[in-house]
């Protein structure tokens, strides 16, 4: 009962860019970082992407998980990899982007910055993982 | 004087050493933080309320440092049953705060899920108002399952917000339990919602978040109900008032029973019309939704920090408030040592088995750790070195 923790907590930031509204995946996606120990901040639906990067900075996440339906990801994830740079922020926060995305903008998604995308079906367990593996260090 | 990495040096993560002035040494590689803090970006005082939240090692060097830099925020606490409208109330006090120039930092506590460790936190679902505004500063908390410690990492947080230069600190938490109301205490003006047509919420109200509520506001005034919870809140408030209360000092001066339909006597707080020196709580109405009683809402919590400052309550409450904060301090960390010393014997089932088989008893283990601690200090602690 320390007041001093020893294990650190991964922050996460689960987020609903745009106009759609489709909020099934980032709520389950949620619910499955939460029972794998993470604190999960949930941003709720209709989100612009300069409301993204404030509650990432503000939130000091680890994890930045974007939920896109909308087919408008070319243009919302960059926005916001340009807001997180412009607060420092972009270099330690590991980025993930969830919903349908084309194999194309896949690509080009990664070489913005972003580390992985996951499509449907994609089994949570390997989710959690990825967070696990990757989520930045910190000094 | 200890060595420059005080901070780090001596325990897994805890710092022994104290600065001859009584201050944690802060160190070098937190040195560069605080000066982000103190020029205003953003990013350095989320990362330091992580070190704040994390325990950190070095933490408290911060911390320490960020004390002389804050004192000029008011900080509000605002709680209140799940449901009953504080996060959008909050959304919407902020946009107030913004639009006549005061900056605002917002800390949301929210105390659930500490079983597995994870929390998903909702609070900023709310916040619609203040898109991208950065001088809007809002933190999620959780517990952490943190007994105790919850409180501590919120007033940390707070003190960060202010020492950034904050000019209004919003602390928002369900109104649940001790925890919460050791949370929402380190506030100087608490404001509790209530929420109409749940007859319910009044009644839990006693349960020891009456006595903390220096404002009590009927949310969702526009729904069925709302006049009799703001009727039920000025009885109890009355109530309150007449059998002195816990928060008073004893004196309890013949007050003038106000009529009823008077509104529970909320006397003009800078008037003087009795004891001059106490504050009857105030019941508002509003309707979060649209901002309805927002305005009157920041009236009073302006006329409430007028009248701690006036009245030197302020003080006081501060006080108080530090006292319980080295309380808390000294507590955990004497804690801690007794931990490892159990740990060091085999851990506490190893010595609840020497109880059950007669080998010993929970006194005499309990003084076997406790003496060696008492006996050192006995020897170290000279307050004629200060």
């Amino acid at each position: 009962m320390s007041v001093e923790g020893t294990e650190r907590t991964v922050r996460c930031l689960v987020a609903k860019v745009g106009l759609d509204g489709h909020d099934r995946g980032a709520h389950v996606i949620a619910r499955a970082f939460r029972d794998a120990g993470f604190e999960v901040v949930y941003s709720g639906l209709h989100r612009a992407p300069e409301e993204i990067v404030q509650a990432a900075v503000q939130e000091d996440v680890d994890v930045l998980g974007i939920s896109i339906l909308s087919g408008a990801h070319n243009t919302l994830v960059p926005k916001v990899i340009d807001g997180l740079k412009e607060y420092g922020a972009f270099e330690d926060t590991l980025i993930l982007v969830g919903g349908i995305i084309p194999e194309d903008d896949v690509a080009e998604l990664k070489e913005l910055g972003v580390a992985e995308v996951f499509g449907p079906g994609t089994p949570m367990s390997e989710t959690v993982e990825f967070v696990r593996n990757n989520a930045p260090e910190r000094g | 004087m200890p060595g420059p990495d005080a901070n780090g040096g001596t325990g897994p993560d805890r710092e022994r050493s104290a600065s001859p002035e009584g201050r944690v040494e802060l160190r070098d590689r937190d040195v560069e933080l605080l000066e982000g803090l103190l020029a205003g970006d953003h990013r350095a005082l989320a990362r330091v309320i992580t070190r704040i939240e994390e325990r950190d090692p070095g933490y408290r060097g911060l911390v320490s440092a960020l004390y002389d830099h804050a004192g000029g925020a008011d900080v509000i606490g605002v709680t209140g049953a799940p449901g009953a409208g504080k996060s959008t109330l909050v959304d919407k006090l902020a946009a107030a705060y913004r639009d006549r120039g005061d900056t605002v930092g917002v800390v949301a506590v929210d105390p659930s899920s500490p079983y597995s460790g994870g929390a998903v936190l909702g609070d900023r679902i709310r916040m619609a108002s203040n898109v991208g505004d950065m001088d809007v500063f809002f933190r999620s908390m959780s517990a952490r399952g943190q007994l105790g410690g919850l409180s501590m990492a919120t007033a940390d947080a707070v003190t960060a917000l202010d020492a950034f230069g904050k000019d209004v600190i919003v602390i928002e938490t369900v109104g649940a339990g001790q925890n919460e109301v050791d949370v929402v205490r380190t506030a100087d003006t608490v404001a509790v919602l209530v929420q109409p047509g749940s007859g319910d919420d009044v009644q839990t109200l006693k349960a020891g978040i009456l006595e903390i509520g220096d404002v009590f506001v009927v949310n969702k005034a526009d729904m069925d109900g709302a006049e009799r919870a703001l009727a039920e809140l000025e009885e109890m408030v009355h109530r309150r008032d007449g059998s002195a209360g816990p928060r008073g000092t004893g004196h309890h001066g013949p007050r003038k029973p106000t009529d009823a339909s008077g509104g529970a006597g909320a006397p003009d707080p800078n008037g003087a019309d009795d004891d001059a020196s106490e504050w009857t709580p105030e019941v508002l109405e509003t309707v979060a939704d649209t901002g309805e009683g927002v305005e009157e809402l920041i009236a009073v919590f302006d006329a409430h920090a007028a009248y701690l400052r006036e009245s030197g309550e302020l003080t006081r409450a501060r006080r108080r408030r530090y006292a319980e904060e080295i309380r808390t301090l000294v507590r955990a960390d004497v804690g801690a040592l007794a931990s490892e010393a159990i740990e060091r014997r085999g851990g506490i089932e190893a010595l609840a088995d020497r109880v059950r088989r007669k080998e010993a008893d929970p006194y005499g283990l309990a003084a076997e750790i406790v003496d060696p601690l008492a006996t050192c200090l006995e020897d170290r602690d000279d307050p004629a070195d200060e």
